[in-house]
């Protein structure tokens, strides 16, 4: 046998898909569709709060969601009654979504419609997702009240990837030791550029100000 | 599960380099895995041992891991310090704003083949 051959690589294991992001984004660019990529814990919301932002956004801009779940396809039916097109990705296991899984999840939904808006609705996860670039325009992260003001503390790299921040349930604030302002010093901490911006999805509080930032988001992708 | 992932991508990028060396056969596969980059070493050689069983070319080669130290820069005082020990505040002059120097990394330092 021939002796053992050492090549050396020295490349980030997330290169490729960094890569493959990349292209999917200067894809998106010339197609003029805007990729979101909403990321939290299962449980703070996501779904609710998309509900909120279509209903707002919709009459304006031809909004697809890609609901990604490990399993089921509740999420998907629930933006569907909410008047949009939308898409269920199972993971099959997997714990987040990476470049080639969300440009298989576009395809899908651009035979469905043309949107203007994809809006893709991670796994619920404030690890993972994290660590794998979608080929997203934006990143949104939602933080509710519930889990506590030091999420940011915990998951230092979901908030250091955000170009925004949704602090959801703020309804319910006075039940928890919840400090807004000790939230957004953790945040600014991590990402100092990061909008935060506190809502809530159950009422529609603050989600006005969050379709704003992002239509204004949409409207200079495409311009 | 997270570690299942990251698996699938070294494979990608081993295969990838296969080909660019025109390598039949791969025997180790060595990874520079940083202190807190989140990554457990013992799940990912479990991955690793399923997934390379899936990959003709990979098929029964090793994973070697080697650990490399998380390091954290003070912008405040200048001074480096172990995060692992004293995370994002100084531990010399108890400043916030400080940023991680090494320790993130998930990289693929050398193929070894026949």
């Amino acid at each position: 046998m021939d002796r053992v051959k050492i090549i050396e690589v020295k490349q980030s294991v997330f290169a490729n898909n960094d890569q493959r992001a990349d292209q999917l984004r200067q894809e998106l660019k010339q197609q003029g569709i805007f990729l979101l990529n909403l990321m939290s814990a299962p449980g703070s919301g996501k779904t609710t709060t998309l509900k909120r932002t279509v209903e707002l956004l919709r009459d304006e801009l031809k909004i697809g969601v890609m609901e990604a779940d490990i399993d089921s396809d509740v999420d998907a039916k629930a933006m569907a009654e909410a008047g949009v097109k939308a898409i269920q990705l199972h993971t099959g296991g997997m714990c987040h979504l990476d470049a080639d899984m969300t440009r298989q999840g576009l395809d899908v939904l651009a035979k469905e419609a043309k949107v203007e808006l994809a809006i893709l609705e991670n796994v619920g996860n404030l690890v993972c997702p994290a660590e794998f670039d979608t080929g997203a325009v934006k990143n949104a992260a939602i933080l509710s009240v519930p889990e506590g003001d030091d999420k940011p503390l915990k998951y230092p790299l979901m908030f250091q990837v955000c170009d925004v921040v949704l602090i959801n349930k703020i309804d319910v604030a006075p039940y928890f030791d919840f400090d807004l302002e000790k939230c957004r010093e953790y945040i600014r901490m991590r990402n100092p550029n990061a909008r935060v911006i506190p809502i809530c999805a159950k009422t529609g509080e603050g989600v006005e100000l969050w379709a704003a930032w992002l239509r204004e988001q949409v409207s200079a992708w495409r311009s | 599960m997270h570690e299942l992932g990251i698996v699938f991508h070294i494979i990608d990028s081993v295969e990838k380099v296969a080909a660019d060396n025109r390598l039949e056969k791969v025997s180790a596969v060595v990874l520079e895995l940083g202190e807190v980059s989140g990554v457990v070493p013992e799940y990912l050689t479990d991955c690793w041992r399923w997934a390379a069983s899936k990959s003709p070319l990979v098929e029964g080669s090793a994973l070697k891991i080697e650990p490399l130290a998380a390091v954290t820069h003070c912008d405040n005082c200048g001074k480096e310090y172990s995060t692992v020990i004293h995370g994002k505040t100084c531990p010399y002059c108890q400043s916030g704003s400080t940023w991680l120097l090494t320790g993130n990394e998930v990289n693929i330092k050398e193929i070894e083949a026949y």
